[in-house]
């Protein structure tokens, strides 16, 4: 005899699932990750290698030995953080480095925390963090970038437009005597700068950037907000006093920021949950970046940033909450 | 260089001196009296915290009884279940009152819908959650009134007394079960009873609380009761109610004679934890399948860990016939009671 | 032609699968046997007045109303009273019915049961309010409310606006679609009678913009009428719900708690207005309705006229039979349906389809944990969190899941349907709903 099912209602579901949006956010990489070996070579391909293997065993064995349960490598979320973490590595970077730093993003900020979904802090951007401060040299001698058809040279170690910028204006010398360092907006926006692998070509980002936003992984509220603001309160400093801060269009084309605004920050898990909420949180990135940029210690903020607005979000979901229907 | 040292020192030392002494006069005039005495009592106390006594909290419960004994001079209905006698004895003594010995109590499972009982008729999927499968359906086995083997009792339990058996999809309370309530209340269909624990652990119940006339209630459950009523006619103590076609039996009357559980025609009732009877000439019955927790009368079906007992082990006095069926009884009997 | 009204706040879209709306209303032969439960609507069950061995006939009152929140039940068949026992409903539980051995068809001779439409209103409003009492109408779009007590306003109410619920926006069912087609005349008239019973001098009916001939046809029927307005509405889950439906009418948001009384508009089913079309002017009684049999392996998708107290198996026969590979019998639509365990189950007032839902179709999918995705809250129509509550109910926080508004909830399901996670969120709200709905009524 047919045994017939029960269950509560809805009988039917979308067809929406967790491995869907991990892989969509996997192929929005895609351009990022052809850029990048275009750059940086074989080099390129080992990072991302190192990466994606390690963090995926590291997750196998957790879930298998440490806490005895369901093996959940599939889901394509332990793929999506090797990713990024890969991007967010200079590609000249040691190989053991890489492999502590999937240590650190998978076992330390996920599987700790409980797991999918339980994580507060974005766990590329802790490895990331974790890496700079412990290896802080490996972690800043960064590759400058040559296109793989200029042929296998050997390579050259340069310092990221940021990292010229900080200097300069801490050695006192104004922008416009910087400007001849610092790459135009082409080299930008088509990658030819110093930086990790993901900071080098911003049409890249933009590219993947759009096909998220046409499958709806991600909503536009946080990468708008957070740039906005960058370009606002930047603009603000550049229109008082051009010769000592960088325009507003060079903080959004380096550094971290585009990698940052799409990926990094609009990350599911540790974003809030409201729209309004998450416009609230991409200012305060925006925010905390530039002013890391223009008075902090280090050239780059975006990492800083995300992480420490990474903590206010479970605040930001009690204050932001979508507006009831029939609110007396 | 040795003045500043002196001078840290008396500095700190001559604050630390006046911060006491503040703090000293602070404490005192703001100081709540509390009777010594409910100390005394929470340190009797288990600990627990499990709510049983209808407090929240062992310290609350001490204040209720000190309370109690000021103003009423007595404890009437404070009882805390999980510490028992023992402890009733010892808050009675520091409250300098008599405390009556009460019956021990353990939670029991009025149902044996086990998935061979009642198989299962429908797929259920969904939340694992007694109540929320409760208000949605019957139950896979189709008895409205049945177990669902959801778990909510389980959940429940603070002293890790019950625990779901998956072969049968019921639960099973063992020893350390301390009558608390937390189970009864879980549980959306009232399965769950607490009743007297019997001397040497022995007691008898009905495993089933439906209330739908025989046939119906037959055809979900092999082991339903049916409202027949022959165990009523066959008790001398009145201890036994026929209301809604069940059957119930009033621990407080039931002498545990046991000529219910021998008339029970779909072995509903359950003795536990009794000696073999005396081997009787085999009655045709129907054959019911063996249930988990307790004793049925026909020999138990797949008793594959119980090993066998040798005759002598049997009671004085009783003629030491080795039949099968008798020695796997006992053994099933002691094995179920320690789970 | 009228612009695309719509609710704000969340919806979803999900497949419309209307597979019978072309299939035109078939009458049902009535069955051997009637097991029509006592209680059929929101509220006490009915009192039975009729005994084992009764003869009845077609519309002869079965069952009283005991309560004000209760109707009466009247005889959807004739034949003799077999007996009156609890019977299976749905859900699988046993329920009080009376069970007829049916004889004929015999109706009782107070009912109209010639077709003519009848389009003059005599009667005034106290006495249609009570006629639809009398005739035991609740609302047929599932609720079952009894009408009778939606038409009458608590004191200091008053309705200001009537609204006729044609959205069916659940996928799969068309029984209300058909009607429209094939009874639009009556249910204008059977609005009328309800604007008089309401004393409200305008009504809308709404529509969803995928029946377009039903939309028409609804508006060449009322061309000349201004006080009754058909309004297109947008494809939208759940546009049909109460409170979206008022929203995107008369654009009134139904305070938190409260009922739609208190923005004065009173909403209808159309099957609602049919019946009471055919209660005031037909002295019919609500004894048989419009219900969709249908699923993707159903061989002939049907709307079929049937007998209150018909066993559902009979309605799948006529539809060509059960499919083998069933796996889910729904009663009703696939978002707020109720999976239905047995095939003796009877037809009843609410009963608006049947759902046969093939094998690969039934199970849910695996859990997996919460990606924080927010999809659930961005779909809720009642501003809600649905993880949130969830989440709460399942940790047994009642607490908070009372403060973040979890008896808002109308269950509509369209957060578990769009989840990423699979996570049966509306199964652990309808949890939380229980338990904080007893909450509260120990806190009274």
């Amino acid at each position: 005899m047919n045994k017939f099912t029960v269950s509560g209602s809805p009988h039917i579901h979308g067809d929406e699932s967790t491995k869907k949006i991990m892989y969509g956010v996997v192929i929005a990489m895609v351009p990022t990750m052809l850029f990048s070996i275009y750059f940086f070579g074989v080099d390129a391909i080992r990072v991302f290698l190192i990466a994606i293997v390690a963090s995926l065993f590291f997750e196998w064995v957790i879930q298998k030995y440490l806490i005895k349960g369901a093996l959940t490598i599939n889901d394509g979320s332990a793929l999506v953080t090797a990713i990024l973490l890969a991007l967010n590595l200079p590609s000249n970077l040691p190989s053991w480095i890489i492999i502590i730093g999937a240590l650190v993003a998978i076992g330390m900020a996920k599987m700790s925390f409980g797991g999918l979904g339980k994580n507060v802090f974005n766990p590329a951007l802790v490895a990331r963090v974790f890496l700079l401060v412990s290896f802080p040299v490996q972690m800043t001698s960064w590759p400058k970038p040559t296109p793989i058809t200029d042929g296998l040279a050997d390579v050259i170690t340069g310092a990221t437009p940021l990292g010229i910028l900080k200097e300069g204006l801490g050695a006192g010398k104004t922008v416009s005597e910087l400007t001849p360092e610092l790459p135009t907006y082409t080299q930008g926006l088509m990658g030819e700068m110093g930086g990790s692998m993901g900071e080098v070509s911003a049409l890249a980002l933009i590219l993947g950037g759009i096909y998220m936003l046409w499958k709806k992984i991600i909503t536009w509220h946080i990468p708008v907000s957070m740039l906005l603001t960058v370009a606002i309160f930047s603009g603000i400093f550049w229109g008082v006093d051009p010769e000592h801060y960088a325009d507003p269009v060079f903080h959004m084309l380096t550094g971290g920021m585009l990698l940052g605004a799409i990926f990094m920050a609009t990350d599911m898990v540790t974003s809030p949950m409201t729209k309004g909420g998450q416009l609230v949180f991409g200012f305060g990135v925006g925010m905390l970046t530039i002013l890391i940029r223009m008075w902090g210690a280090y050239p780059e903020g975006v990492s800083f940033a995300i992480l420490l607005m990474n903590s206010t979000v479970p605040l930001i979901n009690k204050g932001f909450k979508p507006s009831r229907f029939g609110k007396i | 260089m040795d003045n500043i040292i002196i001078i840290a020192i008396s500095a700190l030392g001559g604050l630390g001196l006046v911060a006491a002494i503040i703090l000293y006069f602070i404490a005192n005039k703001f100081k709540v009296f509390e009777d010594p005495k409910i100390d005394l009592v929470e340190d009797a106390l288990p600990s627990a915290n499990c709510g049983g006594c209808g407090f929240p909290g062992c310290r609350a419960y001490a204040e209720a009884t000190v309370k109690s004994a000021k103003e009423n001079g007595n404890l009437e209905g404070l009882n805390c279940p999980v510490g028992g006698n023992d402890v009733a004895q010892q808050v009675g003594s520091i409250l300098g009152l008599e405390v009556e010995a009460k019956e021990p109590l353990i939670a029991v499972i009025r149902c044996n819908g086990s998935s061979t009982n009642s198989p299962g008729k429908v797929n259920y999927e969904g939340a694992t959650s007694c109540a929320f499968a409760h208000a949605l359906y019957s139950g896979e086995g189709g008895c409205q009134y049945g177990c669902l083997g959801l778990g909510d009792c389980v959940d429940a339990c603070d002293f890790d007394a019950i625990h779901m058996n998956p072969e049968t999809g019921l639960p099973v309370v063992n020893d350390k079960c301390t009558a608390c309530g937390a189970c009864v209340i879980a549980c959306p269909r009232d399965i769950i009873e607490l009743r007297k624990r019997g001397p040497k652990e022995k007691r008898i119940f009905v495993s089933c609380i439906n209330k739908e006339k025989g046939a119906p209630a037959k055809k979900n459950c092999a082991v339903a009761c049916i409202g027949c009523g022959k165990c009523d006619k066959v008790c001398n103590f009145d201890a036994i109610t026929i209301t809604s076609f069940l059957a119930y039996i009033d621990f407080s009357k039931c002498t545990l004679c046991r000529k219910c559980v021998e008339v029970c025609p779909t072995n509903a009732i359950h003795e536990i934890n009794f000696k073999p009877r005396k081997p009787r000439p085999e009655k045709p019955k129907i054959e019911a399948p063996a249930s988990d927790k307790s004793v049925a009368r026909k020999p138990a079906v797949d008793s594959p860990s119980i090993p066998e007992k040798p005759a002598e082990k049997k009671v004085i006095g009783q003629e030491a016939k080795p039949t099968e069926k008798v020695v796997e009884e006992k053994t099933v009997d002691n094995k179920d009671n320690k789970e | 032609m009228g612009i695309l009204r719509t609710f704000a706040l969340g919806g979803i879209h999900p497949a419309e699968n209307k597979l019978s709306s072309n299939a035109p209303i078939e009458t049902i032969a009535v069955p051997k046997q009637a097991i029509v439960p006592l209680g059929q609507n929101l509220g006490a069950p009915s009192k039975p007045i009729v005994k084992k061995g009764d003869m009845v006939k077609v519309g002869q009152l079965l069952a009283e109303a005991s309560g004000f929140i209760s109707t009466p039940i009247h005889s959807p068949v004739s034949g003799k009273v077999f007996k009156i026992d609890n019977a299976i409903d749905g859900s699988g539980y046993k329920r009080p019915a009376i069970i007829i051995n049916v004889e004929g068809d015999d109706w009782d001779e107070s009912i109209d049961t010639s077709t003519n439409i009848v389009s003059e209103i005599t009667l005034d409003s106290k006495e249609i309010i009570e006629k639809i009492k009398n005739a035991g109408v609740v609302g047929m779009g599932g609720a079952t409310f009894p009408t009778y007590v939606k038409l009458m306003p608590p004191p200091g109410k008053v309705a200001e606006f009537l609204i006729i619920n044609g959205v069916e926006c659940e996928p799969y069912l068309t029984a209300d679609h058909r009607l429209m087609l094939e009874k639009g005349q009556e249910i204008i008239i059977g609005t009328r009678i309800l604007m008089k019973a309401l004393n409200v001098n305008k009504a809308f009916i709404g529509i969803e913009n995928n029946k377009p001939d039903a939309i028409n046809h609804m508006r060449e029927l009322v061309k000349s009428q201004n006080d009754i307005e058909i309004q297109t509405l947008k494809v939208q889950y759940p546009q049909g719900g109460e409170k979206q439906l008022i929203k995107a009418s008369v654009n009134r948001e139904v305070p938190s708690g409260k009922l739609p009384i208190e923005v004065g508009c009173v909403v209808q089913n159309v099957g609602t207005a049919f019946a009471v079309y055919e209660a005031v002017q037909k002295n019919k009684p609500l004894i048989e309705r419009v219900v969709t049999v249908t699923g993707k392996a159903v061989k002939k998708p049907s709307n079929l006229l049937a007998r209150i107290g018909t066993p559902i198996g009979e309605l799948i026969e006529f539809a060509e039979g059960l499919p083998d590979n069933t796996g889910k019998m729904i009663g009703g639509g696939p978002m707020m349906g109720k999976a239905i365990t047995s095939l003796e189950v009877p037809i009843v007032k609410g009963s608006s389809g049947i759902l046969l839902m093939k094998k690969d179709e039934s199970s849910r999918r695996t859990e997996s944990p919460c990606i924080r995705c927010s999809k659930c809250t961005y779909v809720c129509p009642m501003g809600l969190e649905p993880y949130l509550l969830s989440a709460a109910s399942k940790l047994s926080n009642f607490e908070m899941a009372e403060n973040e508004s979890i008896m808002d909830c109308i269950e509509c399901g369209s957060c578990q349907y769009g989840c990423p996670a699979g996570i049966p969120l509306l199964d652990y709200l309808r949890l939380g709903k229980l338990k904080v709905g007893q909450i509260l009524r120990n806190r009274k």
